[in-house]
Parts: structure tokens; sequence; C-alpha cells
């Protein structure tokens, strides 16, 4: 049954696992940018110190890191689910995952500046839903850390300084560009979600959204694989390095969507995700069944 | 890894250079931006001796009480320096520290600090909550608890081989600065190919 019960006990699992789970995919970058560094360089120490990490949070059911984020979640529901219902779990799952440490108290009042305590507020979590033709109701998330959050960006093309005019041309060239304005920060290395088009609201969500693909994906439309190909490259070549310490391991991956726009509006929207890139999903079948997906 | 033990001298201080890796051993203080603040409003004399000849850890730890009242650091990573780039560079020449230990590197005034006054930014690895918890063996003591709360009060800890890597150093380079500018050279030419 999925009853609220049983909604809130696979999302704190989820929630748990979110956050003291680094997905493998990452952790193969991770350990492939490890190998590409320099012996005895600072950046392949740095590599090590994270994946030392990685393995003792996992060990320990313990936070990867400290900033657990905020937790950002897709639902795909059938005809008739109730999405109030699948939000206040979350609300509590949120709530009872911060009682037990695998989140930190993260949701700050705006005017106050006081601390809600319980890991949720206005906004905190921010859920998106979406009705489709399967009997399944499928969740996945993102933790959205802090620092890596105060480095995404949104950019009007065209832009003179750079000769970007609104083509993928114009995209790669804002891109590398606010990667090379962000420096290390933000925890580098780290995976760009991007989405060309929209309105500035839909693009922040959509280039949110990118960060749940798998990073060995590939992009179903081949010129968008090509720039996500090229952008890695060619942001790999500008030797930030982790913590922008210099080295070749800037970016872990690169992934972009596209949605359609005003005819007078061309937006680049770019959430950047630090190597705590952390996710989890799961499907809940009508009996409340569960399968983690990955 | 070359190991320093804190308290350290401006000697050997002063012989650290860009692009070492070391691991702290010794005592050092937390604090961050209530603190920062606190520091330069008036002379602390209770809080001095534990910033003399030793470092500030720029983090704001999740902490665990113990029943028998003794803390405990669960996650502990550095938090983002720049912030601190006012009051840096005073903090540490008021109060003899011997360097800063944080992530993303800070700018000019603290950088001519650390020349002048003898003393080096660490950079922690950012993130790394666990791995820089486990190096923390004890606390001692804390300051400004009540006022400031957990994250921004002055927690005086003990660590043993607590990694960190040397980013700035007392002879006027910054790895943030080179980095920077070889970056931007690099994006030049990867613009220019197109143009
Ligand atoms: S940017 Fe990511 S790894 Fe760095 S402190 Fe924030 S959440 Fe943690």
């Amino acid at each position: 049954m999925r009853s609220h019960d049983r909604y809130t006990e696979v999302f704190l699992e989820m929630l748990q696992r979110a956050s003291t789970q680094l997905p493998d995919d990452v952790v193969a970058a991770l350990r492939r940018g490890r190998d590409l560094e320099e012996d005895g360089s600072l950046a392949q120490k740095a590599l090590d110190t994270i994946l030392m990490n990685v393995d003792l949070a996992r060990e320990q059911t313990a936070p990867i890191c400290q900033d657990t984020g905020t937790p950002v979640v897709w639902v795909h529901h059938p005809v008739g689910v109730s999405t109030r219902l699948i939000e206040n779990s979350m609300i509590e799952a949120v709530q009872r995952a911060t009682a037990r440490q695998y989140l930190r108290p993260n949701a700050v009042h705006t005017l106050t500046g006081k601390n809600t305590g319980t890991g949720s507020g206005a906004g905190i979590p921010s859920l998106h839903f979406q009705e489709w033709d399967h009997p399944e109701v499928e969740v996945r998330l993102i933790l959205k850390g802090g620092g890596s959050e105060n480095v995404g960006s949104q950019h009007k093309l065209p832009d003179n300084r750079l000769g970007a005019g609104r083509d993928l041309e114009g995209v790669r060239r804002v891109v590398l560009d606010a990667l090379v304005q962000a420096q290390g920060k933000g925890c580098a290395p780290g995976t760009l979600g991007i989405c060309i088009g929209g309105d500035r609201v839909s693009g922040y969500e959509e280039s949110k959204r990118q960060l749940l693909r798998r990073l060995e994906d590939t992009n179903p439309i081949p010129e968008l694989a090509r720039l996500e190909e090229r952008i890695f490259r060619e942001g790999n070549e500008l030797g930030i390095g982790p913590m922008g310490f210099g080295g070749k391991t800037t970016l872990l991956g690169v992934k972009i969507g596209t949605l359609d726009r005003l005819p007078a509006c061309y937006f680049v929207t770019i959430s950047y995700m630090c190597w705590a890139g952390r996710r989890a999903g799961v499907s809940i079948s009508e009996g409340g069944d569960v399968t983690w997906l990955s | 890894m070359a190991e320093l033990k804190l308290p350290v001298s401006e000697d050997e201080i002063r012989a650290l250079h860009v692009g070492d890796a070391v691991e702290l051993t010794g005592r050092m203080i937390t604090g961050r931006d209530a603190a920062h603040k606190w520091l330069i409003e008036a002379f602390r004399e209770d809080v001095a001796p534990y910033l003399k000849d030793t470092v500030i850890y720029q983090c704001g730890p999740v902490v665990r009480k113990n029943p028998d009242g003794s803390y405990v650091f669960v996650a502990a990573g550095p938090t983002t320096s720049i912030r601190e780039e006012p009051y840096e560079a005073d903090v540490m020449c008021r109060y003899g520290l011997r360097g800063v230990i944080g992530k993303g590197g800070m700018g000019p005034k603290t950088l001519a600090g650390l020349e002048r006054c003898g003393g080096v930014y660490f950079h922690a690895v950012g993130g790394a909550a666990q791995v820089l918890a486990h190096a923390v063996k004890k606390v001692e003591r804390v300051f400004m608890l009540e006022e400031f709360g957990v994250p921004e009060a002055l927690w005086v800890i003990d660590v043993a081989r607590f990694p960190v890597m040397v980013t700035m150093d007392s002879h006027g380079r910054s790895l943030h600065d080179e980095v920077d500018a070889a970056s931007r050279e690099k994006l030049k030419e990867l613009l220019a190919l197109e143009a």
C-alpha cells in the first residue's frame, strides 16, 4: 500500500542513501581523475582525501559532506495519486533524517536568520510533480549543497564580450567562461547541468534535473552529445583542477537539456554539482514494493 | 606527507611554500564569521593564548554532546574563506596566529598579512567532512558557545595528522592567483580558436 507511512519510510531510506553513499558512477569518475593526475601532486592528494572520505561515509553511514544541501525532488505519478500525500511524506522524511543526523538542519528563515531546526522550511524540500502513464510512482532526488548552488548562473545570449551568439557555439563560450569565473569554488571537480532555452524559472529547474543523469550516459540528441563531450574535454583542459589546485580534473561530467523558448529569449542556465554529487532514486509499485534506481 | 606540530614557530612557517602538503598535529582553534568579527572588536585576553603560534580553522562543525558533557566533532569540513578577507590579516597579526585553514583561498590583504606577520594559508579538502572530523581527536574547550551557537563558536581542538595543502605562503605566492591566471590564458586560447 502506498500510504503516508510507507512513503515516509521509503523516503527516509532514500535520503539516508543519498547523504551517505556516493553513486558508483561518481566514485568511478573520481577514481579516473585520481589516476590521471600526476603522482604526488596536490590535485592527486585532494582526490585521495575525497575518495577516503567517500569510503568512510559509506562505512559509517555518516553524511559525505557536512552540508547536506537542499533535497530537490522529482516525482512521476499515475493518475489519481495524491501529490499532497507524497509531499507531506517527503517533508516528514526530511525531518526524521535530520533528527537522525543523516541531514543537517539546513533551513534558515530568510528574515530572522533563525534555523528551523527540522531540516524543512518554506520551499525546502523542493518538489516537482509530473503525471505519467505507468502504474508506479517514481521518485528521484539530488542533495544540492550551498557552495555549489552559489556558483550556478544564468546567461542571456547573445553575449558580445565573449563573441557568443544564439547557437551551440555561443553556449560553449558562456559555459567555459562561467567555469573560469567559478574556478575551484563549489568544491571541484564537479558536474555541470545545463539547460538551453526555457525561461528564467524553467531553465534552472531543467538544469538541475540534468544532474539526475548517470555520468556515463549518452545524450540521445547527437549535437548535444557532441557539445557535452567537447565542453567536458575543454573544461578539463583549463587546468583548474580539484579544489582549484591546478590539474586535469575540473569536471566529472557535462549534461545538457533543452526547453523551447520565446523568440526574443535565449537563456543558458548552468547548475553546478560539486564532487559530492549525491542523488538517489526509487520506484514504488501500487503494492508499495520498492526498486532502487541508480 | 610531512608532519607539522602545533604550536609552530615563525621560522618553520616561513620554511613552507605553495605546493607543500602537510599533516598538522596539535592544538588549533575554529572560528568563522562571528568569531572573526568578535576577535577584532576588542583584544580577547582569555582566548588569545589559544591563538598564539597556532592556526585558526574556518569551520562550522557538527558537534555531538556526550552524556558526560564532553563534545565530539561529527562532521568538520572547511568553509569558504573569502568571507573573512576583511578580518583575517588583522586577527593574525594581532594574536600571533601562524596560519589559517579554509577553502577557496583568500585575497591580497591576507596574502600581505601572511608575508608581514609570518603565516600561511592551508587549504583543507572541501566537503571531506568525515576524514577531517576523524582527525579531531579531542575537543579541549569552547568559547562563545551560548552567544554564537555551535557552528560559529570558537572550539579549541586537538588534531592528529590533519591533512592540508599550502596554497598561499609567506613569500607572496598564491596558488589561487596562479591557477586563475593560467586558466584565463587557456580560455582565451580556446575561445579564439573559433573566432
Ligand atoms: S560544495 Fe559540495 S562538497 Fe563542497 S561543502 Fe558544499 S556540499 Fe560539501
